[in-house]
């Protein structure tokens, strides 16, 4: 028996009064401003403080390049057979179910077709969120689908890479999608059908070393991490720090390895130019 | 020959409580420990290969000391003879034995071994009248590439591969066979002097990876990878890539987008080192072994995996044992497919290369 009855009166916490506040408000990595997330996503998702481009989806980046955010998909249902049956520290194939539930893709690249500035292009946009970008035997083959399509048509191409490189999970058959993907680009330079390579952060490897290089012009966002190896791996082997800046799209403008870097506003209009240059009239 | 054993898993080893009255005590922690070691081994395949190559090997050495014994035996009968020759059919045996059952990994060391041949060990053996080109025209010349004119039993052919060294200072200047930009700058210049006068190009691939250091960023290293992959596949020669040693990712498919592209018997082409698979997945380099094996990255695995066009066999024990025996060997295949390919219409075999790579590594399905 208790000396003293406590009243049992639980403050009242009733839903009403609650405010969300968790997701509305984005930190900038770069100038640690606290920014709105609806300004933000006004802004193109690029930082209205300091210019950080935060990175994008695929999906959002096409509507962004495409009139009215207008696009039509195509080869949207390649799956991976994971060939090597790869199973590290958790199984590929849970890998890429998990992939598949969070970015509702079946892999990290979607191809679609759609307007710029009312030009009909072929547009590939990869989605880093999907095992990082990673490419292995359905990214090679939707690319080069693209490609092929864009040979078809005559439309000019625009890939949009993020990517971390080759899929370590499909091993040689990752590497092998580079040669295939660099081959269908020959004929497609033969062709002189245009193609435009946008780099945004981040594009390594295998990706760097293929079609991302491979542009008539390539071009980048400001800030984007590219390079072929990655930067961990270089300060293993050199034993020392890397400059501050480098592998960034400024430090590649400056070594004469991108042929402009372009902000995400001017990414529609400078395309456009281009695409006036290279398209000649019929 | 040296047999690159497999690393046990590493153990603590906890020293046992001394044994009661000289009976034979096993502690729970050496229990313990076995049943893991088992599990390992068993979950990775290697129990029963562990244990027929171990019989293998001791066998073997009984074997060559017999032979030994009977051969210093002066006056030889025919009968002594007779055995001699049959426990010499009996090592061969056994040395094939052995071989097969070597994982992904020991594969790995063996095409990494310092005495196996490296590009200019094949050029002197197979080529005549080599004369080296040096040098991108634009920056520098890469000693980890080497390229040249020679002769292929009187053609006249290019010949491009990455090239290791042995003592420390030549590995030093060769880069550990690691080429810059400039080196695949290079090869592909020379690759461009060998179509325009028509010759056909043989590349030689062995290399752990096209360099990763501030330098090779600077100027470039993917572009000048990238640009080699699309050139090649409209070099309008024809190409025989061979992978004589470690085929590094695309720092090896930089010069092998070819007509022909064949693997060595115990040569490995991957698209990254097992070691950096292992830290990247498995967050421990020492899994190494595992990486290696789940990657596929054998001769026989990329063949069934169609990534190549053939394997080229090796003496025993490696070409490692024997250069003169390797390189006649990958003479023989080589010349088999210059055969071929020389007879080939040029809009033919361009065709060809593209629907080759173009329909490489299809491993997908469609939903609907």
């Amino acid at each position: 028996m208790a000396w003293f009855k406590r009243q049992s009166g639980e403050l009242d916490t009733s839903g009403e009064r609650k405010v969300r506040t968790e997701g509305l408000w984005v930190k900038c990595d770069s100038c640690r401003q606290i920014i709105w997330k609806k300004d933000l996503e006004d802004n193109l998702n690029v930082c209205p403080k300091c210019d950080k481009h935060f990175r994008i989806d695929a999906r959002s980046r096409l509507t962004q390049l495409l009139d009215e955010g207008q696009y039509d998909t195509f080869d949207a249902n390649l799956v991976s057979t994971d060939p090597l049956k790869f199973v590290d520290l958790k199984a590929y194939s849970s890998r890429l179910k998990q992939a598949s539930k969070d970015t509702g893709l079946t892999d990290a690249v979607i191809n679609a077709q759609g307007k710029l500035n009312g030009r009909p292009v072929v547009m590939s946009a990869m989605e880093y969120a999907f095992i990082g970008g990673s490419m292995g035997a359905v990214v090679g083959e939707v690319i080069t689908r693209a490609i092929e399509k864009s040979a078809g048509t005559k439309q000019p191409l625009i890939i949009i890479s993020a990517s971390g490189g080759a899929r370590m999970m499909e091993g040689v058959i990752s590497l092998m999608q580079l040669a295939k993907i660099s081959a269908a680009l020959a004929r497609l330079d033969e062709l002189k059908i245009p193609y435009i390579s946008v780099l945004t952060d981040p594009t390594t490897g295998g990706v760097t070393a293929s079609f991302a290089m491979l542009g008539d012009l390539n071009i980048a966002e400001p800030g984007a991490l590219i390079g072929f190896a990655g930067p961990r791996v270089i300060e293993q082997t050199i034993r020392q720090k890397l400059p501050q800046g480098f592998q960034r799209s400024e430090f590649l403008l400056e070594h004469g390895m991108l042929d402009a870097v372009v902000h995400r506003r001017e990414l529609k209009p400078y395309i456009s130019r281009a695409l006036d240059f290279m398209v000649q009239a019929a | 020959m040296k047999v690159p054993k497999i690393r046990k898993a590493k153990t603590e080893k906890v020293a046992p409580p001394p044994p009661v009255d000289g009976a034979q005590v096993v502690s729970g922690t050496e229990f313990l420990l076995s049943m893991v070691e088992t599990h390992w081994y068993s979950r990775n395949g290697d129990a029963r290969k562990m244990e027929v190559r171990l019989k293998a090997e001791q066998e073997l050495a009984r074997i060559e000391e017999q032979i030994e014994h009977l051969q210093a035996v002066p006056g030889q009968s025919e009968e002594t003879r007779r055995q001699i020759e049959q426990l010499h059919e009996r090592v061969d045996a056994l040395r094939r034995q052995i071989h097969a059952s070597y994982g992904a990994w020991e594969k790995t060391e063996l095409a990494r071994h310092p005495q196996r041949p490296y590009t200019l060990d094949y050029v002197e053996r197979i080529f005549t009248d080599w004369s080296e080109i040096h040098g991108d025209r634009g920056f520098a010349d890469d000693p980890a590439i080497v390229t040249g004119m020679a002769r292929f039993h009187g053609d006249e052919v290019v010949v491009i591969g990455q090239q290791k060294a042995r003592d420390a200072k030549q590995r030093v200047y060769r880069n550990f066979g690691m080429p810059h930009p400039e080196g695949y700058r290079k090869a592909l210049r020379v690759m461009h002097f060998a179509e325009k006068f028509g010759r056909p190009i043989f590349t030689f691939v062995d290399t752990d990876g096209a360099h990763p250091g501030l330098g090779a960023e600077e100027r470039g290293q993917g572009e000048a990878i990238a640009v080699n992959l699309r050139e090649m596949a409209r070099l309008k020669v024809p190409i025989i890539a061979t992978v004589i040693g470690v085929g590094g990712s695309g720092g090896a498919l930089a010069i092998a987008v070819a007509d022909r592209v064949l693997m060595m018997e115990n040569a490995v082409y991957s698209v990254i080192s097992p070691e950096g698979c292992a830290s990247i997945m498995w967050r421990d380099a020492t899994k190494k072994a595992l990486a290696a094996e789940a990657m596929k990255i054998t001769a026989t695995d990329l063949s069934e995996l169609g990534c190549i066009d053939g394997v080229v066999p090796e003496p025993e024990g490696g070409a490692h044992a024997d250069h003169e025996a390797a390189a006649a060997l990958l003479d023989q295949t080589l010349q088999t497919h210059f055969q071929q390919l020389r007879k080939t219409p040029i809009p033919e075999l361009l065709a060809s290369r593209y629907n080759k790579f173009r329909n490489m590594a299809q491993f997908y399905r469609v939903e609907a």
